[in-house]
């Protein structure tokens, strides 16, 4: 009869002692745990429980499927061929112990026995093959392929922990077949044949079928039992607390619109000056952190050649978190000022983490600290200065905003004193901009085109405040919302219609009195998207150009807009190509954040010059088309520096919706 | 040591300043009034020299529009006492007048150092600085570009034209005419002033009788003449490019 | 009050500056109608060789040790006794550094009327001064005591201040100058820059619209395509984008090259004031309403960023190789 021969060959006192390490393993493990809880509790509170069948949705895609893991084919299949193996591994040693101590010894049977116990068998080792496949893969990239994210970790940072996953892990389970194999050798069941992988084993090692290759069982058995209580044992002391974390920050993450920041806690308070200052969830997230890289890959701050890296800020926040009073100091020693203000605020980091953490958030709320001590440099100070007197970055006289609608014989209605449909926000580039001034005038002419009924609020306009948030300036963004609430609480319209994607982001998400009472907050290619798809928008001409689009952060990454703005580009008869990085994966130009405010400082290349040359390499490629007026500003430097400004144009979606009209 | 730092406010040159149809003064409705940036570079050094050597600085300002928003800044940087003075909203003041206006409000505040702006766009008549040292008997030093406080003195550096600079010492109690912090004036996040707010309180003061006799009348205020402006180039940057050099050759330059 | 005109003169470590040479001009077209004589009051320590090329109808001095180098209490001391003497018609004193600082301590001690920033000056003793950053011009009356007025450049060249022949050189008594409030301790000298700006003849000036440290290479460039040397107006020098020796402006140095190319300034007169001397101003701003188009002989509003490349490029291609 097939049953499973649980201590064959395992003298007495090696089985008290495994139940003895069970139990101690147990015992630190716990300990292990607790020891974090602890450390999560000394962070600030965050409320986490709303939307529970959301939650278990989300958990269920990303913890259980992985789905963001499995974005990337080749670490996806390694890791879910490892996880799913040790998964199962770990089943089948659960239903082992309450086969053998829980229902043998007191209910007197056993269920691991006939056909249940040969599927068993058959399972668990073709799972374990998975696991070993799944670890050659990552040990052939970690250790042959050697991609940049996984290198250069910063120093004294444990980097071995990433090695010692791996040996561990193949310990355990090259381990777990030899056993196997040693006593098949051996005992010689019947039913050798369902455990094909052990029964392999067996065959090469028949030549120690004599008595000592049991003396070799019990060392290999208890070098087994070692290595996985031992491996237990420091899951909570090494990135091994994935296991745990990452599937409980999936859990209790936040449901909020993903372009909206979290508030100040301390009521636009000073932001994090020590890491007791992180909510509990922002400890969990960096706890979360395994390491991976991604959001490193996808940085444009790092790609250029910035001091930052999240996944460096991460790991040395993490290594922080655990230090114990050697005098050094969140900012200055663990985190620098420039490494903070390298980010431009692009949520790639966010977007791709497969655990789910919110580096950016942890940034920003970094830097509201630096805000409140002053340490920026000038240019952003004056910006965010001019900010707070004039409503604008540029410094110029809030009189000065409508300067733009002058050569326009029919007035542009006035929001402020009559009803509208569609109230126009344009944000301080559309205003200001003597660059952009003719792309504003462009929209007037496509907005009257299709016989929208819109009106702007000429000099009660201020900047939506964006930016400023994102700087870590809460304090001025709040100044700047509500002026602006107040301002749009005066006006009667229906739906606000923007041309610039920071302008909507802050308007959509973070600006409740606005679109509480179901009011519409619409990016300018949506609304036309939604007017040439009803007919109310005819394009006559088709341009024909070849025309690749380019997905501005705040429109694609932060509030999800990716279809909009093509189907636009292709109603004007346009041919839509797309760069390598599309959609989510498309590259910042690097002007979000406040950097357009900020020093450059020594870049290797800027983010704006490599989308560029991406562009560039498209066959055919003419038009570089935009949706967002900081972007315009960005690529048409970019192509000047790059001196491909004969090769290609950057146009606004909207401009080619007027030249097709 | 205790600071006195009385500032002003100016027309904001960001805005278009115009003049009234009276022809002598400029028109109010287009004004928006800003610190004068000296002054503001004066709180600046005042709050330094505190983080420094420690003492108390005092802001005194006129009541205009905006002045609260300036006094609680310099209190969130750092200031101890806000005084606003009532009854000199005139923004066409002399500086003759408000020096006048001032001087028993700071001699009442007992300084040991007086900081103010060099001098300031409005002026007609001259800085105010000097007045009030006079008015105080004070010694008086303009164009400070650094101050270092010693027991019953101040080693100042003043600038001169050409990058020169002189290191002078002046005896305490003293007015000293700002023209450059040591660094810039600091930025102060909005949430600190909002905070100051509700924390510092503004003591108001009357001021004393405005006496502007001696006041200079003014027979014509104008805009510059658009006369001598410049020849436009108009076109595409190598368009404008090509004539420039153009330019420079026919007049022998290249 | 006799009509004759005090100009003070402004001098430092043996050198008489610009804005003495620019008031004798303002002070002869005044006496033009007062009729009166100019005279030019100096103090110091052995002023003579001082008073070599002054325009004046004669010369007073007041010397004394205490006056070897300007202190701002020393200088009032001496000036306060001689005008109340004298009482002349109008006193000069240049809107400076020196002159600032005496100026209003005089007006107040002496209760005496006082007009600041003053460019012009006319026979019928009309006042014209510049307020406002230069953005607004008020015109008003000599009043009708001894009054004191602080100068701004821009209005007369100081060669019409300059003459071949030396005044009449007479003392004045020096009063008590002791106990003086303010003592001068030591001079810091200027970064020694590489080059002297106001012996240049070529000046590409950068402002606040070149933007950052990184774009002043740009200016390098067409410097070099041009064979002239980048200066800068104080925003870009507070900064630290480039060194003080490379100011042009009321605190830096007075320049007067043939060609003053100034990219992204927007003439602020403590800057123009010192390239009003410049043969030719070619100014690039985008701001059609900067006031440097109002010295400049000729402009454009495209964008800077736009124009250096382009104008560079040319140039290098001028230049004989």
């Amino acid at each position: 009869m097939p049953i499973r021969e649980t201590f064959w060959n395992i003298p007495h006192w090696a089985e008290i002692g495994q139940y003895v390490l069970a139990f101690l393993t147990v015992a630190v493990f716990t300990w292990g745990v607790i020891r974090r809880i602890r450390r999560w509790r000394m962070g600030q509170p965050a409320l986490r429980s709303e939307r529970f069948g959301k939650r278990v949705g989300r958990f269920i895609a990303h913890a259980v499927a992985q789905l963001r893991t499995a974005e990337e084919g080749y670490p996806g299949i390694m890791h879910l061929m490892i996880f799913w193996g040790m998964v199962m591994l770990l089943v089948g040693t659960i239903l082992a112990t309450i086969d053998w101590d829980v229902t043998r010894l007191f209910f007197r049977f056993q269920f691991l026995i006939n056909g249940l116990y040969l599927v068993y068998e058959l399972v668990l080792d073709v799972f374990g093959l998975f696991v070993l496949v799944g670890l050659g893969m990552a040990a052939y990239r970690r250790y042959l392929i050697r991609p940049a994210r996984l290198q250069a970790i910063p120093s004294g940072y444990r980097a071995w922990e990433d090695g010692y996953v791996l040996w561990m892990l193949a310990l355990i389970v090259v381990s777990g077949y030899l056993v196997e194999g040693l006593r098949i050798a051996v005992v010689r069941p019947s039913w050798a044949a369902w455990s094909p992988v052990g029964n392999a084993v067996a065959s090469a090692l028949t030549s120690l079928a004599d008595p000592t290759s049991q003396a070799v069982h019990l060392a290999i058995w208890i070098i087994h039992g070692a290595a996985a209580f031992g491996f237990i044992a420091s899951l909570p002391f090494t990135k091994l607390f994935h296991i745990v974390a990452a599937p409980l920050n999936i859990l209790i993450g936040p449901f909020q619109p993903e372009g909206a920041l979290a508030p100040a806690r301390t009521h636009s308070g000073p932001g994090v000056r020590a890491w007791q200052d992180f909510t509990w969830k922002q400890i969990l997230d960096i706890e979360a952190c395994v390491r991976c890289g991604r959001c490193q890959d996808r940085c444009p701050a790092f790609a250029s050649g910035m001091p930052l890296s999240p996944r460096d800020l991460m790991i040395k926040l993490e290594r922080h978190l655990w230090e114990r009073g050697n005098g050094r100091s969140l900012h200055g020693d663990v985190v620098t000022a420039e490494e903070l203000w390298s980010c431009s605020a692009c949520r790639a980091c966010v977007r791709t983490c497969p655990v789910f953490a919110d580096q950016l958030g942890a940034i920003v709320d970094l830097r509201r600290h630096l805000v409140v001590e002053g340490t920026m440099d000038t240019r952003v100070q004056e910006a965010l200065a001019n900010l707070a007197r004039y409503g604008n970055s540029f410094g110029q006289s809030e009189r000065a905003r409508a300067k733009w609608t002058q050569p326009f014989e029919a007035k542009i209605k006035d929001a402020r004193r009559e009803p509208v449909e569609y109230l126009w926000y344009l944000g301080d580039y559309a205003s200001y901009s003597a660059t952009l001034a003719d792309l504003s005038r462009a929209t007037v002419e496509v907005f009257r085109a299709a016989g929208l009924d819109f009106g702007i609020l000429y000099d009660a306009e201020r900047n939506a405040g964006n930016d400023a948030r994102r700087v870590g300036e809460e304090g001025l963004f709040e100044m700047l919302r509500e002026k602006n609430e107040a301002t749009l609480a005066k006006c009667d319209f229906k739906a606000v219609v923007t041309t610039d994607p920071h302008t909507y982001n802050t308007l959509k998400n973070e600006y409740p009195s606005l679109t509480g009472n179901g009011r519409e907050v619409l990016h300018a290619t949506e609304l036309l998207d939604r007017l040439i798809t009803s007919g109310k928008l005819r394009p006559s001409k088709r341009l024909g150009y070849r025309v690749t689009y380019h997905d501005p952060c705040y429109l694609g990454r932060h509030n999800g807009v990716y279809d909009a703005p093509r189907r636009v580009i292709e109603a004007t008869g346009c041919e839509l190509v797309e760069m390598p990085r599309n959609r989510e994966r498309a590259l910042c130009c690097g002007a979000g954040g406040g950097r357009i405010w900020m020093e450059e400082g020594k870049v290797r290349e800027r983010p704006s010059e490599s989308r560029i040359r991406e562009a560039v390499a498209l066959e055919g490629a003419e038009v570089l088309a935009v949706a967002c007026p900081k972007d315009v500003t960005m690529y048409q430097d970019a192509l000047k520096t790059t001196g491909h400004a004969e090769r290609l144009k950057v146009r606004d979606v909207v401009e080619l919706v007027r030249e097709a009209l | 040591m205790n600071i006195v730092v009385p500032v002003r406010l100016v027309p904001d040159l960001v805005e278009e300043i115009n003049v009234d149809p009276g022809g002598t003064a400029l028109d109010a409705s287009w004004l928006r009034l800003i610190i004068n940036e000296f002054d503001d570079h004066a709180i600046e050094q005042a709050i330094l020299l505190k983080e420094r050597g420690g003492g108390q600085v005092c802001i005194l300002a006129p009541s205009v529009e905006g002045v609260d928003d300036v006094l609680f800044t310099a209190a969130a940087k750092g200031a101890d006492r806000l005084v606003k003075l009532e009854g000199l909203t005139d923004v066409g003041l002399s500086s003759h007048a408000l020096a006048r206006a001032l001087a028993p409000a700071i001699q009442a505040l007992q300084p040991d150092l007086i900081l103010t702006g060099v001098q300031a766009h409005t002026d007609l008549d001259g800085p105010v600085g000097p007045l009030i040292a006079e008015s105080l008997g004070f010694p008086y030093v303009g164009y400070v570009a650094s101050v270092t406080l010693e027991a019953g003195s101040a080693s100042v550096r003043k600038e001169y034209p050409g990058g020169l600079v002189a290191g002078m010492e002046v005896r305490l109690p003293a007015v000293l005419g700002i023209q450059a912090a040591e660094k810039p004036p600091r930025y102060v996040a909005v949430s600190k002033v909002r905070q100051a707010m509700q924390t510092a309180r503004i003591e108001t003061q009357a001021a004393g009788e405005i006496d502007a006799s001696g006041a200079l009348a003014i027979q014509r205020m104008f805009q510059p003449e658009a006369a001598g402006r410049a020849t436009m180039i108009e076109g595409e940057p190598a368009e404008v490019a090509d004539r420039i050099l153009e330019i420079l050759r026919e007049s022998g330059i290249v | 009050m006799s009509q004759d005109v005090f100009v003070v003169i402004e001098h430092l470590r043996g050198r008489v500056a610009d804005i003495s040479y620019v008031m004798l001009a303002a002070a002869r077209a005044l006496t033009k109608g007062t009729g009166g004589q100019v005279v030019a009051v100096l103090l110091g320590e052995n002023v003579q060789a001082l008073a070599a090329r002054l325009a004046a109808d004669r010369a007073l001095s007041i010397e004394h040790p205490a006056l070897a180098e300007f202190t701002p209490d020393a200088y009032p001391k001496a000036l306060a006794p001689l005008i109340k003497e004298h009482q002349p018609r109008a006193v000069f004193l240049g809107n400076t550094s020196v002159g600032a600082d005496v100026a209003s301590v005089l007006s107040a001690r002496l209760g005496l009327p006082l007009v600041s920033s003053c460019l012009r000056v006319t026979a019928e003793r009309r006042l014209t001064s510049q307020v406002c950053g230069g953005k607004i011009m008020a015109e008003t009356e000599l009043p009708e005591t001894t009054t004191l007025i602080t100068m701004v450049p821009g209005g007369y060249s100081s060669e019409e201040g300059q003459s071949d022949q030396a005044p009449a050189l007479s003392s004045a008594p020096a009063p008590a100058l002791d106990d003086l409030r303010v003592t001068l301790t030591q001079y810091y000298e200027p970064e020694a820059g590489d080059v002297d700006i106001s012996k240049e003849p070529l000046l590409i000036a950068v402002g606040r619209g070149i933007q950052n440290e990184g774009n002043i290479e740009l200016a390098e460039e067409l410097a070099k395509s041009l064979g002239g040397i980048v200066c800068a107006s104080r925003p870009v020098v507070d900064q630290g984008w480039l060194p003080t020796s490379r100011l042009v402006g009321k605190s830096g140095k007075r320049v007067k090259p043939k060609l003053y190319l100034a990219l992204g300034i927007s003439g602020a007169p403590e800057h123009v004031e010192a390239l009003a001397d410049s043969e030719m101003i070619i100014a690039v701003n985008t701001d059609p309403a900067a006031p440097i188009f109002a010295v400049a002989k000729y402009g454009a509003t495209i964008d800077l960023f736009d124009l250096v490349p382009e104008l560079t490029e040319r140039a290098r291609a001028a230049r004989p190789a």
